[in-house]
């Protein structure tokens, strides 16, 4: 009786386990609001924030002057903020952190936070907000940020009492590293931020609504793994959850252990490392035709952490029209949205994976394994007869995917590479060897372009030792490219390849693919006019680079490109952006055109894979 | 393809929400159903009988695949505490109506005939027109409504349906662990 209660108050004094950070006890002190958002970041253990600041979050700035542990970044707009913090997240596996004023600023935040919330990128924004009394009556730079963002978060909270301000931030961190991340909004009014109130960690943590499930079913563990022992063409389909879950080294084990062929999504690339030879490569519209092959005719997709994105399945009705299908994931929300689920299992992968190893061991000691050797000789041939590869292209100009590769082979695997959208981002998906989780980063839900300068220079903060590319094409590069500014004042060393075919280069694809080559509004001038005989530079990426105190280079010949990598590798003190003028004509491939079959995928133009093989 | 789609015919299902009483939750939840493109047949809102938790009864034309779709994706809403279905024959169901129809000297008779036919009530007079008020289920009021509507109706007011289950068991019992 009397041990039962010391343990009861004992358990009431011990810091809350869903608590984020170093979890440190601090008395109560009396600080105005301002002051207990920088004390509650402080003790999340945050150390770097990205932000601009403004009138409605003003108050705030003052005692983040003061904070020796949180270094903030002042970044040109709220936009690169929003996406450093992702970049900064995806990199650690840490919340990233954004801060913006009111109004504008909040909604420059808008599209990061869908950014993130597509992607599941654990972040939280922090936004002030005009004064209490004044909400609702249109003041100056008031926008119901909590409204606007309820959609395209995870969750949003407006603060307008002082004292919820370590509770709420508690809250916010929590909810955005825990279950599936993702963005969380913290809108705090101006009052709030200035009022009187009392600072004290922990705080309590009261989310009623909030119990994601992390363990596994161990039924359902075990109705997958028979499924798994008794496939013939199993294959391994997994997602960005994989790396969100950091449960790579798990699922090595797993893969091995059943050995099956193993598929990797865009936002899963590196989850599995491409050199290991069950490793087909990317699925998908622009995925390899031996990754596409297997799902199409797989008998057993084993889900883990995917979530069949339209890109992924192609006409959903025809989607590996033969497979059942075990889906893990730590949404029960995604399970059967887009495919039902023969065996669903909700949870963190970190755990489901390695028991889904155990389980499948004790069926094969008892009743062996099914040959898939047959399975692996198909997908062997289509992996030989099919591999990923590019024309040299006609107008002797350089091959966009020659120059990702000579990044790659020149920074390797522990180097970073953060892509825009577009066709660069499928070059740097595809040429790019992926050999670790957290090496790869782009914006592959919301396909934000404009995304990789600023999520670059939030990864070089967050692995300030490593190499990190940004992989930007010249449309995508234009539209975040003023952060080149927050990267040399601050001397986050980005490498900067821009990927020039001076057009919109996969919409000018679909426009020779389906439109006729009508080339509606996607000639960018940035290397040659829209007829392509002159040289036109508008804007000149060596001068605007310079201009921003960035080293600007250029590349224009296939010969030149080993010479100029070498160059920016040689240059760690200042960012480095490199124009490499490169044929706007060349195109991605394979391609499965849009509503048709992933069978219909094409290796080439108009030329699809032969599929069964006379004997 | 060679395969036909089986379209389950589309249902009415009543679902009971029990939700924290925080400003916009009711704006996160209707939000949800409209970006989801989610059919909301009709929505009520009030208190429950515990302090800070208001539950919502919210019906929706929904086959099984779809209506396990939005009770997923309403669990993900982090002010959502429980959610539960009612089915019609485990749940009491129940609408108000409001009413203001034609009624002069030749008619009144027969309208206060009809009310009183539908245990409605005559909630307010005048030369005129007689306002009637009733409760039941959605096919109750239609009737009723149907009934009037040769009077000549010049005003409806009509809540979203509100429901319980049947039984001593309570919704709230084991919501907050």
């Amino acid at each position: 009786m009397l041990a039962s209660k010391a343990s009861s108050s004992a358990a009431g004094t011990t810091v809350d386990p869903r608590l984020y950070g170093p979890g440190r006890t601090v008395a109560p002190v009396e600080v105005t609001g301002s002051q207990s958002i920088i004390r509650s970041l402080e003790e999340l253990g945050v150390t770097d924030v990205f932000g601009i600041p403004g009138g409605a979050i003003l108050p705030t700035y003052d005692p983040l002057m003061d904070s020796d542990q949180v270094n903030h970044i002042l970044v040109r707009h709220e936009q690169g903020a929003g996406h450093a913090a992702q970049g900064y997240a995806m990199v650690t596996g840490e919340v990233g952190v954004c801060i913006a004023t009111s109004g504008p600023g909040a909604t420059n935040l808008v599209t990061p936070m869908a950014d993130a919330h597509m992607d599941s990128v654990p972040m939280v924004a922090i936004t002030g907000q005009v004064n209490a009394n004044v909400i609702g009556t249109d003041a100056f730079q008031e926008a119901d940020i909590v409204g606007i963002s309820t959609p395209i978060t995870k969750h949003s909270f407006l603060v307008t009492d002082a004292d919820q301000i370590p509770k709420v931030m508690a809250e916010a961190f929590h909810l955005a590293s825990t279950g599936r991340p993702g963005p969380v909004l913290v809108d705090v009014t101006k009052s709030a931020q200035v009022a009187k109130t009392t600072f004290s960690w922990p705080p309590k943590i009261e989310l009623n609504g909030y119990r994601p499930v992390t363990r596994g079913h161990s039924k359902q563990i075990r109705e997958a793994a028979k499924l798994i022992q008794a496939a013939s063409r199993p294959v391994f389909y997994i997602g960005g959850g994989m790396i969100k879950a950091n449960a790579s080294e798990e699922f090595h084990a797993l893969a091995e252990t059943v050995g099956a062929p193993v598929v990797t999504t865009l936002m899963a690339r590196g989850a599995f490392p491409d050199s290991h030879e069950q490793n087909l490569g990317m699925p998908g519209m622009h995925g390899t035709v031996s990754a596409v092959a297997a799902l199409q005719r797989s008998d057993l997709l084993i889900t883990l952490g995917a979530r069949f994105d339209d890109r992924v399945t192609g006409q959903l009705e025809t989607f590996a029209p033969d497979a059942k299908v075990i889906h893990a994931d730590i949404d029960p929300a995604e399970i059967s949205k887009n495919r039902a689920a023969d065996v669903p299992i909700v949870g963190s992968l970190k755990e489901i994976v390695p028991e889904l190893g155990f389980a499948f061991d004790a069926l094969v000691a008892k009743h062996g394994r099914t040959d898939i050797s047959g399975w692996w000789k198909q997908l062997n041939r289509f992996r030989e007869t099919y591999p990923l590869g590019y024309a040299t292209p006609e107008d002797g100009k350089i091959a966009p995917q020659q120059v990702i590769e000579k990044i790659n082979q020149a920074s390797g695997p522990e180097a970073v590479y953060v892509a825009g959208v577009g066709q660069h981002q499928m070059w740097s998906a595809q040429f790019v060897k992926y050999e670790r989780p957290r090496q790869w980063l782009n914006s592959g839900g919301l396909g934000t372009m404009g995304y990789s300068v600023p999520a670059a220079m939030g990864a070089q903060v967050g692995n300030p030792d490593r190499v990190v590319w940004a992989i930007d094409g010249d449309g995508c590069f234009q539209m975040t490219n003023q952060e080149l500014a927050t990267c040399a004042i601050n001397k986050i060393p980005i490498k900067v390849a821009v990927i020039n075919n001076s057009s919109l280069g996969m919409v000018r694809q679909w426009q020779t693919l389906f439109y006729e080559s009508r080339y509606s509004n996607t000639h960018l001038n940035t290397s040659v006019t829209a007829e392509g005989g002159e040289v036109v530079r508008i804007p000149d990426f060596v001068k605007l680079a310079e201009a921003y105190g960035c080293v600007g280079l250029r590349c224009e010949r296939p010969e030149d490109i080993d010479a100029v990598i070498a160059e920016a590798m040689a240059i760690n003190d200042r960012p480095v952006v490199i124009d490499f003028v490169v044929s706007r004509d060349s195109m991605v491939w394979p391609m499965v055109p849009a509503g048709v079959s992933n069978s219909d995928i094409q290796f080439a133009h108009n030329l699809t894979p032969q599929w069964d093989e006379e004997d | 393809m060679g395969t036909h789609d089986i379209v389950a015919p589309e249902q009415r299902r009543t679902l009971s929400v029990l939700v924290e009483d925080v400003p916009g939750v009711l704006t996160k939840v209707s939000g949800l159903f409209a970006r989801r493109a989610f059919n909301i047949h009709s929505l009520a809102v009030g208190p429950s009988e515990l302090p800070g938790l208001s539950r919502i009864t919210v019906v929706v034309d929904a086959d099984s695949k779809l209506l396990e779709q939005i009770t997923k994706q309403l669990n993900k809403l982090i002010n959502v505490i429980k959610i539960i279905e009612l089915a019609p024959e485990n749940s009491v169901q129940r609408e108000h109506l409001l009413i203001k129809v034609k009624a002069d000297a030749p008619t009144r008779l027969q309208v206060t005939q009809a009310v009183e036919l539908f245990r409605a009530k005559i909630v307010d007079v005048s030369v005129d027109s007689l306002t009637v008020e009733a409760t039941g289920a959605p096919d109750k009021l239609n009737a009723l409504l149907e009934v009037l509507e040769p009077f000549g109706v010049r005003e409806i007011v009509r809540s979203g349906t509100l429901a319980i289950s049947r039984g001593a068991k309570s919704m709230t019992d084991k919501a907050l662990r």
